[in-house]
This record gives C-alpha cells, sequence and structure tokens, in this order.
C-alpha cells in the first residue's frame, strides 16, 4: 500500500480511520500537555513518568486478571502519579537532584514492572498475552472505545485548561508572584501534572513506554520555536502533534514491517528539526543570517571610523580624499565602498571618497549613541 | 549451586560493580541521565555493528555501540549550545529519535537479523552462561563474563590512575581547569567509559536496568555519606548485594533476573530514603519540626525580652498574641522552661538570665546575619547548624 492509497482508503476503511483517529487526537493532547512540560523544566518527567506507569499495569492485570484497556490505564495512572510524587519528594526532601530523582523512579519502577510482566508470563493463565504491547506500544490494537476516551480525556482536559488559564499561565512563568496573588500553586501545579501524568498513560497503549517522552516533548519543543505566546504555543504543538500522528500512521501503514510508535517519533523529529533551522525569530538559519549581516555592518562602521578620523584632521569634511589612503587598512573593498555610498554616508568621485555631512553624524555618534540608530536592532 | 548459577550470579556481580563506578560519578555531576539517553540510543549503534559482525558479542560492536553514545552525548550537547531548547528537552529529543530509528532499522530487517527489541531493552541474564568463550578448543567461561570483567578491570584501572583528576573536575570545574586538568577531556573520557560499560552490560541486564544499576546505588550511597571513597565503596557494595539479592528473588519467584535486581535495589533504596541517618526522609521531617520549635521558641523569647508589662506576658495572652496553636505554645513553652531559659511565676512568664543570654545572641545573629559571628553559636543552637 502506498502513501496515496492509504488516503484513499482512509474514508472507507474502519481500521485505518479509528487508528488515524486515534493518533491524531493523541498527538493533539501530547503537544498540548507537552507545552506545559517544556515550559516547566519537567521535560524528562514524561519519560520517568511512561516508565513509572509500568508496574501498574502489571498489577491492574494481577488483580483484575482483564485485559480491559481502560482497567489496565487505570492502574498506570495510579502508579504513575505515585511515582510523580515520589520524585517530588527526593527532590524536596533529600539532597539528591532533579536528574537522579527522575533516573531513580524511571528505572526501579520499570524494573519492578519487568519483574511482575515476566512473573505473569509464567503464571499459567492465557489471559496474559499482549501485556507487552504497553512496552513498545500497538497503534495496530486501537480500537473505537480507546479514541472515544482518548477524546473525552482531551475533552476535558482542554476545558480545564481553559478554566484555569490565567492560573496555570501565571504559575508557570512566576511562581513566586502567583504565590503573593494568593493562588494555592500546590493545588494548580497538581492539576497541571495530573494532567501531563493523564496524557502520558493514554498514550502508552499507542506509542509505548519508551517513546512516550517524545511525543510529549517533541511537537512543544518545535512549537516553541515558531511564537513567543502561550497560547499560539499550545495551539501550534497540538497541530504538529495531530500532523505527526497522521503521518507516522500513513507511512508506517503504507510499509510492512513498520511499527506505528518510532516512526510517529520520527516525524515529530522532523518537525522539530525544520523548526530549529527554518523558524524565522529563533531558527538557527535566520541566526546566523543575521549574524553575518551584523559582523558586515561592524566592518562598514569600522571602515566609516577610519574615515572620521581622517576627515576630521581638516576643517571642511566633505574635503575628497583618495581612496588609496585608505589601502593600509583592510576593512573595504569596492563592495563595501558602493554600500556607504548607498547609504548616504560618503560620495564617490572618480579615484576619491567625501564624506557627506550625513556620514559624519553617523560616525561621531557612533560611540556615544546619543542619536537612536535604527540600523542595530539586535 | 550448580555452576551456571554460579556463572550467572559472578556475570550479574561483575555488571553491578563496572555500572556502579562510573554512575557515582554521573550522579554526582547531575548528569545521571545521560545514562538513560546512552542506554537507549546505542540501539542503532548495536544493530548496525550487529548487521557488519553478526555476532553480539563482538569487540566491534562493542565499539561501535559506544561511539553512538558519546554521539548522543554530543548532539545533546549541541542542541543545548544553541540555546533553542532547555537543557533537559534537549536529552528528551535526541535519544527517542534514535531509538526509533534503531528500532525500525531491526523492524525492517526482520528476516535477517537474529535481533529483538525486547531483549536489547531487557536482557536475560539467565541464558549469559550458555554462550561460552572457547580459545583453541578450551572452554574458557561465559563470553559476557570475560567481556564485563575486561571493562571493569579497565574503567578500574581508569578510576584509579585518573581519580585525583575526576574528584577535581567532579566537584569544582573551575578549579580544575586552572590546575591543568581539562574538564573537557574528563567529561568525554567519562562519557566514553560509561557508553562502553552501557554496551557492554545492555546484553545482560537490558538498556534499561542498565540505568538502574549505574543511578540506584550511587544516589543510595550518596544519601549515607558525603566522602567520595566511601560513596564508592557504598555503591560498589550494594551493587553486589542486589545482584545476588536478585538472582535469589528470581529464583524464587521464576521471574526476570534483570527485574528481581533492580526490585532490590529499589527496597534498599526505598530503606535508606526513608532511615538513612542526617539525610533520609524521617531525619528531614524531624529536622524540619526542630527547626520549626526553635524558631517559635526565639520568637517566644524575643517577646517576652521585648515586653516587660505583666499582662504582656501573661501564660494566657501568649497564645492570642503570637498566634500559636495550643498544642505549640504549650511544647514551646515546655522546651523553654526545661532549659531554664524562662520562669513561670504565677502565670507570668519571665525570662531567666540564661534565657536572656540567649535571646541577645539570637537578637545579635538576626541583626548581623554573617557567619563568622555566629560561629560559636551553632555549638548549643541546634537551628544555625544547617
Amino acid at each position: 500500500m502506498s502513501i496515496t492509497d492509504y488516503f484513499e482508503q482512509l474514508f472507507s476503511d474502519y481500521t485505518l480511520r479509528t487508528i488515524t483517529l486515534g493518533t491524531a487526537v493523541l498527538g493533539a493532547i501530547c503537544g498540548m500537555l507537552g507545552s506545559f512540560a517544556v515550559l516547566r523544566k519537567q521535560s524528562l518527567l514524561g519519560d520517568a513518568i511512561s516508565h513509572a506507569a509500568l508496574p501498574g499495569i502489571a498489577i491492574a492485570f494481577l488483580i483484575t486478571g482483564a485485559k480491559d484497556s481502560n482497567v489496565l490505564l487505570l492502574g498506570a495512572l495510579v502508579s504513575g502519579l505515585i511515582g510523580t510524587f515520589w520524585i517530588r519528594g527526593i527532590i524536596t526532601k533529600t539532597h539528591l537532584k532533579t536528574d537522579t530523582a527522575l533516573g531513580l523512579i524511571l528505572s526501579l519502577f520499570f524494573g519492578f514492572g519487568m519483574l511482575l510482566l515476566t512473573f505473569i508470563q509464567k503464571q499459567p493463565n492465557a489471559n496474559q498475552a499482549g501485556l507487552d504491547k504497553y512496552l513498545f506500544g500497538q497503534a495496530a490494537t486501537l480500537v473505537v472505545s480507546d479514541v472515544i476516551v482518548m477524546v473525552i480525556v482531551t475533552g476535558v482536559s482542554l476545558f480545564t485548561l481553559l478554566l484555569f488559564w490565567k492560573e496555570f499561565k501565571i504559575l508557570l512563568f512566576d511562581a513566586d508572584y502567583t504565590k503573593t496573588l494568593g493562588f494555592n500553586t500546590r493545588i494548580i501545579d497538581i492539576l497541571i501534572t495530573f494532567f501531563i501524568v493523564l496524557a502520558i498513560v493514554i498514550g502508552l497503549q499507542t506509542v509505548g513506554v519508551v517513546l512516550m517522552s517524545a511525543m510529549l516533548l517533541a511537537p512543544a519543543a518545535a512549537a516553541r520555536q515558531w511564537t513567543n505566546s502561550l497560547s499560539v504555543m499550545i495551539g501550534l504543538a497540538a497541530i504538529f502533534g495531530a500532523f505527526s500522528g497522521v503521518f507516522g500512521t500513513a507511512i508506517s501503514a503504507s510499509q510492512d514491517n513498520l511499527s506505528t510508535g518510532p516512526v510517529i517519533v520520527l516525524v515529530a523529529a522532523v518537525f522539530v528539526l525544520v523548526s530549529f533551522i527554518f523558524s524565522p525569530g529563533r531558527g538557527l538559519l535566520f541566526r546566523e543570517i543575521r549574524f553575518r549581516q551584523n559582523r558586515r555592518d561592524l566592518k562598514l562602521k569600522k571602515t566609516l571610523q577610519l574615515m572620521y578620523r581622517i576627515a576630521s584632521t581638516h576643517e571642511n569634511i566633505s574635503h575628497p580624499h583618495s581612496i588609496k589612503i585608505l589601502n593600509d587598512f583592510q576593512g573595504f573593498t569596492r563592495g563595501t565602498l558602493k554600500t556607504m555610498e548607498e547609504r548616504e554616508w560618503i560620495e564617490i568621485e572618480q579615484k576619491s571618497w567625501m564624506l557627506t555631512s550625513k556620514g559624519y553624524r553617523e560616525a561621531s555618534n557612533l560611540f556615544s549613541k546619543s542619536t537612536t540608530d535604527d540600523t542595530a536592532t539586535d | 549451586m550448580t555452576q551456571p548459577q554460579i556463572e550467572i550470579q559472578l556475570i550479574a556481580m561483575v555488571v553491578a560493580i563496572a555500572c556502579a563506578i562510573p554512575g557515582v560519578f554521573l550522579v554526582l555531576r547531575k548528569m545521571a541521565l545521560i545514562s538513560d539517553a546512552i542506554s537507549h540510543s546505542i540501539l542503532p549503534g548495536i544493530v548496525i555493528g550487529f548487521f557488519i559482525t553478526q555476532d553480539l558479542n563482538s569487540p566491534l560492536l562493542i565499539a561501535l555501540a559506544a561511539v553512538t553514545g558519546v554521539i548522543t552525548v554530543v548532539l545533546v550537547e549541541w542542541i543545548q549550545k544553541t540555546g533553542l531548547v532547555k537543557e533537559d528537552t534537549a536529552i528528551g529529543l535526541v535519544f527517542p529519535a534514535l531509538f526509533s530509528i534503531g528500532v525500525i532499522l531491526i523492524a525492517k530487517n526482520a528476516n535477517d537479523v537474529h535481533l529483538d527489541v525486547d531483549a536489547v531493552l531487557l536482557g536475560e541474564l539467565a541464558f549469559a552462561p550458555f554462550d561460552r568463550l572457547l580459545m583453541s578448543g578450551m572452554d574458557m567461561g561465559p563470553k559476557s563474563l570475560w567481556i564485563m570483567g575486561v571493562i571493569l578491570l579497565v574503567s578500574l584501572l581508569l578510576l584509579l590512575l585518573f581519580y585525583k583528576e575526576l574528584k577535581v573536575s567532579t566537584f569544582d570545574v573551575g578549579l580544575s581547569a586552572a590546575m591543568g586538568i581539562s574538564p573537557m577531556v574528563m567529561h568525554y573520557g567519562l562519557m566514553s567509559v560509561s557508553s562502553v560499560t552501557v554496551v557492554g552490560a545492555f546484553d545482560a541486564v537490558g538498556a534499561i536496568l542498565v540505568v538502574a544499576l549505574m543511578i540506584t546505588p550511587a544516589a543510595t550511597a550518596y544519601l549515607l555519606t558525603s566522602n567520595l571513597k566511601k560513596m564508592l565503596l557504598i555503591s560498589v557494595g550494594i551493587g553486589i548485594f542486589s545482584a545476588i539479592g536478585g538472582y535469589w528473588l528470581a529464583h524464587l519467584l521464576d521471574a526476570s533476573i534483570s527485574g528481581s535486581m533492580t526490585t532490590v535495589l529499589a527496597v534498599v533504596f526505598l530503606m535508606v530514603y526513608l532511615f538513612a541517618p542526617g539525610k533520609g526522609l524521617i531525619a528531614v521531617l524531624y529536622r524540619q519540626r526542630q527547626q520549626r520549635t526553635e524558631v517559635s521558641l526565639i520568637t517566644f523569647l524575643l517577646h517576652l525580652n521585648n515586653h516587660s508589662e505583666e499582662n504582656e506576658r501573661h501564660i494566657n495572652h501568649l497564645q492570642e498574641h503570637i498566634n500559636w496553636q495550643k498544642v505549640r505554645s504549650k511544647t514551646v513553652l515546655n522546651l523553654a522552661e526545661r532549659n531554664n531559659m524562662i520562669t513561670i511565676d504565677n502565670d507570668v512568664v519571665s525570662l531567666t538570665k540564661k534565657g536572656k543570654d540567649f535571646t541577645d545572641l539570637a537578637l545579635e545573629y538576626i541583626i548581623t546575619n554573617k557567619d563568622e559571628k555566629i560561629e560559636h553559636m551553632k555549638e548549643d543552637f541546634f537551628l544555625f547548624r544547617g
């Protein structure tokens, strides 16, 4: 099946439609809530929580014996929340740092989860097969009820987000100020964290424990490059997430042997890479261009400064000088002289130059900056 | 015990020790999550190495995978340097992408590759003794024991040779640069050793549990001591304990050995987290309580010092004036009286000579708030002991 086939079948094929819808909704909610994780410098919390959810899934299975994904996800949610609060406890109550706390919870919970999973596998109970789809995720196992759960979770979190928009935003950027305003920062904080954990948990089935953190981070990190406004960033991140979901599903469906999770992550990574390079405000490409422009501008002004020093020894500033006397100074070419002429700093007649009054003013203001300078915007 | 059982425990121990040593430095340098990133992102290196060598235990494969590990570190640092995203986001972006490439490479070549993502991530120690190293027909023992043994020896040797340099560059980058020890060389040296260790250990214990073996012993030891040598020794000890304890737990439950090792580590960490003297949760909560009481005590004494009139010092008045709950004011009152700082006369509280001196000292501390002035007070004052 090629990619065009995929889009043709998208509206007729039931399974394909369910999976695509699921990954798109998942991408959107992850991008939305991931924006908070990225801005709160909790990027790797997602990684830790998704690993910490594993024992919850195993224990939920051991207790109920059922494979109903909602029950298992409830277990994952509980164990993810325990992990989150334990991380917080380690950071606030001991001198261990954030990275150590995250690494500890991530690996210890996961290890315990593996112990339980292998223990379950040895049980004489044929029902256990399929638990390890939570390790790497299997988008193919998505059914309509899963997608409905996702949509409900997205709706609830969107609603909460709009309801507490002001509180979330202010806590994000100035926690101390929020406290002095009398908001209960603890509750707002717990609310945000709860929704991040929720988003991770519902993504486990689709992308799996290992790659879940990228689902959360990548759309948000890409969106961050295009804007400085929180609402725009969240919107963009949701769009990027949804597109990664759809494209990832399309690519993996059009080839054999491609699991959906890794492809979605790679598509999201491409979004990040493109944003890093091409975003106009922060992107590497435009930054380099600006950098070069500034450097050229600086060189030009160096030449202007030299001319100014020569001209200021004469009574008449527009006294012509031959271009040759600039020769021992390396900073000029035919091009720079031309640019200077275009800016009306100098006039060139045959082989001599003379400073204009505008150029004179410009040069005398170079160090004092007494007049506003429109060329130096950075 | 049968011979494979002994060998499995031996391999587990060697892996645990080899992981614990670089782990201590990663934890101290606040780079614990780099080990997580490396352990995931070596996957494409392993897959490509496997295409070339067709042998999971070949030194070339280990070298290739270790290079991927170092590339991960370089990539993360490069992204950090652009300043486009925060440091932790850089880690979180790089390793899932590389890991995905690895998973896709395996999936696309599933027919030719005898390699399974589960095996890479989770490892299976139980099979390790069956892959033997044969030297001119002689059975020299399990291959992975030899590989990890060599890695352990090399990292021990490097540790002994560069102990001083590692120590300085870990705790004071500026000083180490001034002393002519390049922090860069130390950093990438440590990263290379960590990568090699992760690669060597992954097929015994799996990529994620390598992280547990690296971070947990070090973090646990960090809660118990603040001496680098002791920390190294304790974390090696914890590693060995988890290796042997984990093996027998797995034996008991008939479950994965690496999962059991991690569970033993988790229990050890939980115990130390709760009960470590001075730095454990209970000790910290106790200390915070004490400090709260002592702040109350000082507030109370200052209040007495400021008021000579009797109605301000009446025992019933204190409660409403300082606005403490009943229990709290009783505790503070008892504490002050036990220490002979106040006398209660007819329900009117007054400062004793000792209480007056103490209050003056506290006042001096509050006003000057300079460390050298209060140095001698730290002896009698729980509060100032940090």
